[in-house]
Parts: C-alpha cells; structure tokens; sequence
C-alpha cells in the first residue's frame, strides 16, 4: 500500500465511527436519564409528589459495595436480569422484571459482570434470605449450600472469647460439626467490612416497577 | 510494490507482495536486530517472568474453583483477585512485553530502520513494568476495581499511560524514518495497533473511572475496550507477525495483496463494533445489541479472507512448516485465530447467545482467543527473533519441542473441555427446574480437566523459559548447534 494518508484516515475513522456509533451514541440516547415513578401521568412526565426510582442506597450499603468490588465478587455473580423468555432467569427467581438502563443510573460504578459460577445478585435482597444467613454463607459456603465452590471468605469473621457478660449481638451461629467452628467459649463475629457486605446485598433488590419495565417483563 | 526475492522459482503474480526485504539487504537487517538487541531480550525477558507468574496464579484460581478450600484462608489470594491477577499479568505482563519486543522488531526490520536511544526504549519499558506490578499488587491487596479487563487500581494509570506513550512512539519513529515507499501489510497492522490501543485506554480509564458515564454506558464502554483490546491491539500484531513469518520462512510471497488489504480494512470496520455482544439479554439498548451482533459477524470476512491466504501462502510447503519450530507455533496460532474467530461470530447470535453468556463457554472462548491464537505466534515470533538478536541458537530443540506439544496439547484440552462443560452450564441454567447446586456440582469434573490442562501449560512454559534464559546466558556462537532450532532461511 502507498496511499498513507488513506490509511491513516481509516486507523483514525473505524475507531472514531465504532466510538461514537457505539458509546457516544448511547451517551446522547440514555447518558441524562433520571429517577422517575413507577407510572407516568397523563403528559408522560413523572407522578407528581410519587415515589422516585431508583433510590440511592445507603452509606453502609455504599462500603459493601467496596468490599464486593476488592473481593471480586462480580467475577462469579451477575448483577443483571434478562428479559423473560430469553433464558430463565425470570423463571429462577433472580428479579420479577427485567432490568433496564435506568436501574444502573445512580451506581457510580456499574458491576453487571458476565459470568454466573453463582446465581445473579440484581435481586438477592429481595429474597428471604437473612443478615445470619449471609454471614454463614460467607464465612463457610458449605454451612447453606453443601457442594458450593464459593470461596469462604472467614477472614471477614474474627473469632473472640465470648463475654462473660453474654455473647455479643452480632454472632454468627456456626453450627459446632462445620470445620472452622468456634471452639466452647468462643464466638465468630463479623468485622465492620462483613457487616457492611451484608448490608450491600441486603440493599440489593428489584422491588419497583418503571414506566418502561413493569413486573413480569 | 515490493522487489520479490531474486531467488524465487515460481512466475510472481502481477500483484502479491513478500515482506519487502531483499537477501542482499542481509547487512542491512543485521545492524538493525543488533540494534533491537537490548530492547528485545529485555521486554521477551520480562514478559518471560510475567508469563510464569501469570501462570501460578492461573493454576491458583483454576484449582479453587473446583477446591474452594484451597488456600482459602489467603484473603490476597481469594479467587476474584486471584483470576484477576492472573488476567492483567498474562495480558499487560506477558502479553504487552512479547508484543513489544516483537512489533518493535518486525516494524524497525521493514522499515529498515535501527533503533535510536535505546535507552529511552528500556526506560519506558522499565517503567511499564514497574506500573505492572504495582497493578497487581493493588489487586491482590486490596484496590481491586472489578471492572473486566481494567482492574488495575487507578494509581497506576498515569504511569501506565506514560510508559506505553514512550514505547509506542518508538514504532512510529521507525515507521517515520523508513526506506521505501512501499508500505507491508505487516506494518500496516502494527501501526493501526499502536494509534489504536492508547485511545481505547484513555477513552475507558476516562470513562469508566476518571468522569464515569452514567449506567450502563461504562459498561458499553468497558466492553468496547476489553473486546477491542483482543481485536484492535493483539489480533492487528498477531497477524502483522504471521504476515511477517510466514512467507519469510517459506520463501515466497504472500498469496494475494489484494486479500491482504480486504482483510485488513473488514477487521478495521467490523472488530471495532463486536464488543457489545458481551452484553446481549443485557440492560442495554436493544439496537445497540443488533450492531454487536452484525459486528461479530461481519467478522467472518476478514477471518476468512486471512485464513484464505495464509493457506495458499503455505500450500505446498506444509513439510517445511512443520520442520520450522517458529512456523509451527505460528500456524497454529493462525489456525486458532480461524476458528475462534468463527466460534466468536456465532456466538453473538442471540440464539446462541441466550446459552454461552454466563457461563465458562466464554472463559475457554477467551483463552481461545488470547492463548491459542495471540500467545501461540508470539512464542512462534520469539523463536525466530532472538537467534537474530543474539546471534546465536536455541540451546535445546529437546525443550522446544516440549514447550510446543505440551501448550498445543493443553490449550486443545482447555478450551474443547470448558467449551463443552460450559455449553452445558448454560443449557442447564436455560431450564429453571434444575435446581443450581446442581448445575455447580455437574461443571467440576470439566474444571478439573482445566486444571489439567493448566498443569500442561506450566510444563510448557517452564520448557520454554529455561531454553531462553539458558540461550542468553550461554556461551555466544555463531555455529548453528540444533538442526530443529535453526530456521530455513533462503539463502
Ligand atoms: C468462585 C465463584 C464465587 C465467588 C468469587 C463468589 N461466589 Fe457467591 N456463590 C457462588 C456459587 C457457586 C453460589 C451458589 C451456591 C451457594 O449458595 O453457595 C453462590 C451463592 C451466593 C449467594 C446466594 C445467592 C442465592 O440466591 O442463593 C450470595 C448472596 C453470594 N453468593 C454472595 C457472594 C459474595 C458477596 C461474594 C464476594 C464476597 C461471592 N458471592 C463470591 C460462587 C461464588
């Protein structure tokens, strides 16, 4: 090839075309979208004084999702649900909709993930499943769900003396025949970054519906 | 339009092109692989080490999914830091040095044109390495960013960024300063590949971590940069490489110029567009997921055409393919990029999709891609440049041809294990009255013929790392030691 100006336009075009045809595109279509209510009034514009969604979660939810993201938590679990009739992930239970661009928006850092070694999160808070529940899961997969690869993740949990006062509030009840159990007289409590995963996950739910996703979609 | 070689029997057609290097130019291209010589030794040597670290943790995280007690009490070592460890120092560490020092190379050779400041050279690459590992080290102790193919901490994009301007330029300044006005297909892609990776990483650092975009624009964003990372940046060098080694080797000239510039402009169009099939089912605009789709499978044509006339290229000469340790791993590689290319383009098909996504189908995918395909011709490459840098053998065809069965070996038993097992994953989950301890119980025995597969790997590698750190410091000679080691250069 001789024509060099030809190809330094083409390097610079195909990028430039499949940059703005693919984000800058998505930018102008969804980038200013905002909360709004589950129905819209007569006009198209949000219920006036209604409910808006998404909310914006908590602080404590806030630092569980740091420790998700530094554990890597999103390399085995989803945070997405598909629509129904396109895999089962409505028929599973993981959301009672589908989940759609506006969900994500006041998330400063998006985890859909792409791999499902676990079941998708999108909707774990949604399901009964307790802080206690969460806690043994975490400090020994097998405790709820024998056969689980889930890695333990026990360096979240300190083990302690109990108190001669009385156990502390936050103990974990580890059944005794379950391997790293707490010995008579000693205890397994979370540590602040346990508790605030599990105030993540409990904070994670699909419980609104939007005008453009309503349940069962 | 290049001189073909004085010595070629066969009638050249009106239009074909052999890298544009004449036998007499032999002075020529010595000075210039002396002139690579410390560079390229420093960058194969690093990504060499990068290569091996990126193994333990690969067999680490592979051993844990089957085992989650293993090492489980590591919290450095739990398995999201673990495999994301092992992705950026297989990609950033191995993956960025080899490409260095082998588009560095191929790109000052056709241009002929020496490396300048070399120092500088080493400086940046110094640096890049430094920024590597202090990335992984976030990882594992906590900075961890859970953003795929991004997930070194952000301190450490400044000098990234940095180093890899340094380095990059290089490529441009011989690219400036070359002989000729003829222009290789080869260099082609290697200049493509320099302008295009540096715009991917500023435009995803700024706009996922540094001003994020709203929602799931990042994650549009994340995609269009992991995917484009494989096809914008180690596919174009991939290629530029068998491009390269191919007819040098074999000693005749690619089979069609004209393939060459279709192939080269169909996967500038359409590689660029394919990274949204990532998110297909996803909450995403649905026109958005169509263009992933028509993307990926647009890709058909380029990988067809390079399939095409690499083959023709080689008809006939399948013997000296075969006898040629560089050329085996090349075209095994260039075969590789065929298929998973193929395999890619189908799985963008939402109907197909609807049971890959999610699953380790995409893993094996991945590693189809990243390791039988790019990884495969870099070793190929590797082979063929350091005996000109150094003037001097392979010490052992003995452990070439272990690093050669044993990778070809574990890559086939990954990626077809994962594929299927991960197949299953997927057609599981697609039926809800599976319940999904069950669909976790049934993946294990295709984890383990992972793991498996990653002990083969290692052996490779350990072959391959002992011959090249044997070959640098051995004793220098110039008398050809190996028959297998020495390549058949036309003379
Ligand atoms: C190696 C992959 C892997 C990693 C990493 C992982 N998980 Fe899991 N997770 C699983 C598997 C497999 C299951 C299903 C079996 C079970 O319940 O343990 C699961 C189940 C779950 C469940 C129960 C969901 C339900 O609906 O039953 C929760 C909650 C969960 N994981 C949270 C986490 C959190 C939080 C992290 C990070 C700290 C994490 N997981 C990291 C594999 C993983």
């Amino acid at each position: 090839m001789k024509n060099l100006p030809l190809l330094f336009l083409g390097i610079f075009f195909t990028l430039a075309f499949s940059w703005s045809g693919l984000i800058l595109s998505s930018e102008i279509q969804y980038g200013k979208l905002v909360p709004t209510t589950s129905t819209l009034n007569a006009e198209g514009e949000p219920e006036e004084g209604g409910e808006l969604f998404p909310a914006a979660s908590a602080g404590i939810a806030l630092q569980g999702k740091e420790v998700y993201q530094n554990q890597g938590c999103m390399y085995c679990h989803s945070q997405q649900v598909r629509p129904k009739g396109y895999g089962a992930d409505f028929e599973r239970g993981w959301g009672p909709r589908q989940t759609v661009p506006r969900d994500y928006i006041l998330e400063d850092r998006v985890l859909l993930g792409t791999m499902r070694t676990g079941p998708d999160l999108a909707n774990v808070g949604g399901r009964a499943l307790s802080a206690d529940w969460h806690h043994q899961h975490l400090y020994n997969p097998q405790i709820t769900s024998p056969g689980s690869v889930m890695p333990p993740f026990r360096y979240l949990y300190r083990m302690q003396e109990i108190d001669p006062e009385g156990p502390s509030p936050d103990a974990v009840s580890i059944p005794a025949d379950f391997p790293y159990a707490p010995p008579p007289g000693y205890e397994v409590v979370p540590t602040d970054e346990a508790k605030a995963l599990v105030a993540y996950l409990l904070s994670l739910r699909i419980d609104y519906e939007l005008p453009e996703a309503k349940f069962s979609q | 339009m290049s001189t073909l070689p004085t010595t070629q029997a066969s009638p050249a057609p009106a239009k074909t092109e052999a890298p544009p290097e004449e036998w007499s130019d032999r002075v020529a291209l010595s000075t210039i692989d002396e002139s690579m010589r410390v560079p390229g030794i420093f960058f194969v040597v690093s990504g060499g080490v990068w290569l091996l670290i990126g193994t333990a943790l690969a067999i680490v995280a592979s051993f844990k999914l089957h085992n989650p007690e293993f090492l489980g009490n590591i919290e450095a070592l739990t398995f999201g830091r673990a495999r994301s460890a092992h992705l950026n120092a297989m990609t950033y560490g191995w993956g960025n040095n080899a490409l260095f020092a082998v588009a560095l190379w191929i790109m000052s050779r056709l241009c002929r044109a020496p490396v300048r400041y070399h120092y500088i050279l080493i400086t940046a690459g110094v640096m890049w390495n430094l920024g590597v590992t202090i990335g992984i080290w976030g990882i594992l102790f906590g900075d961890l960013t859970s953003v795929e193919w991004l997930e070194m901490p952000t301190y450490v994009t400044p000098l990234l960024a940095l180093s890899y301007a340094l380095v990059g330029v290089w490529g441009i300044l011989a690219f400036h300063f070359r002989k000729g006005d003829h222009v290789y297909v080869s260099q082609w892609y290697i200049l493509a590949a320099l302008f295009w990776f540096p715009w991917l990483y500023t435009v995803a650092q700024m706009m996922i971590f540094f001003t994020p975009a709203r929602g799931t624009v990042q994650a549009i964003t994340n995609w269009w940069f992991a995917h484009n990372v494989l096809g914008l940046w180690y596919t174009p060098v991939g290629l530029a490489a068998a491009y390269y080694l191919i007819p040098k080797i074999l000693g005749k000239p690619i089979h069609s110029y004209y393939l060459s510039i279709l192939g080269f402009w169909s996967l500038a169009l359409f590689y660029n567009w394919a990274g949204v099939h990532h998110l297909i089912g996803g909450p995403i605009p649905l026109w958005l997921q169509a263009a992933g789709t028509v993307g990926s499978i647009g890709m058909v044509i380029p990988v067809i055409v390079v399939a095409v006339n690499h083959h023709l290229t080689a008809r006939g000469s399948f013997r000296a393919v075969w006898n040629s340790p560089t050329l085996r791993f090349v075209v095994f590689g260039a075969m590789s990029y065929t298929l998973t290319s193929l395999i890619g383009s189908a799985m963008a098909v939402p109907d197909v999709n609807e049971v890959t996504h999610f699953t380790h189908f995409t893993v094996a995918h991945a590693h189809h891609g990243v390791y039988a395909f790019f990884t495969m011709v870099m070793f190929g490459a590797i082979y063929f440049m350091l005996p000109r840098l150094l003037n001097r053998e392979w010490p052992s065809a003995t452990l070439i041809r272990i690093h050669f069965w044993a990778c070809a070996l574990g890559i086939g038993i990954y990626v077809v294990g994962l594929s299927i097992g991960g197949w299953m994953q997927g057609l599981m989950m697609n039926n809800p009255d599976i319940p999904f301890l069950d669909i976790v119980q049934a993946m294990i025995p295709w984890l383990l013929s992972r793991s498996f597969a990653g002990i083969l790997l290692t052996v490779g590698h350990l072959a391959f790392f002992a011959n090249l750190i044997w070959m640098i410091a051995g004793p220098r000679s110039t008398v050809p030691k190996t028959s297998l080691g020495r390549e058949r250069v036309p003379a």
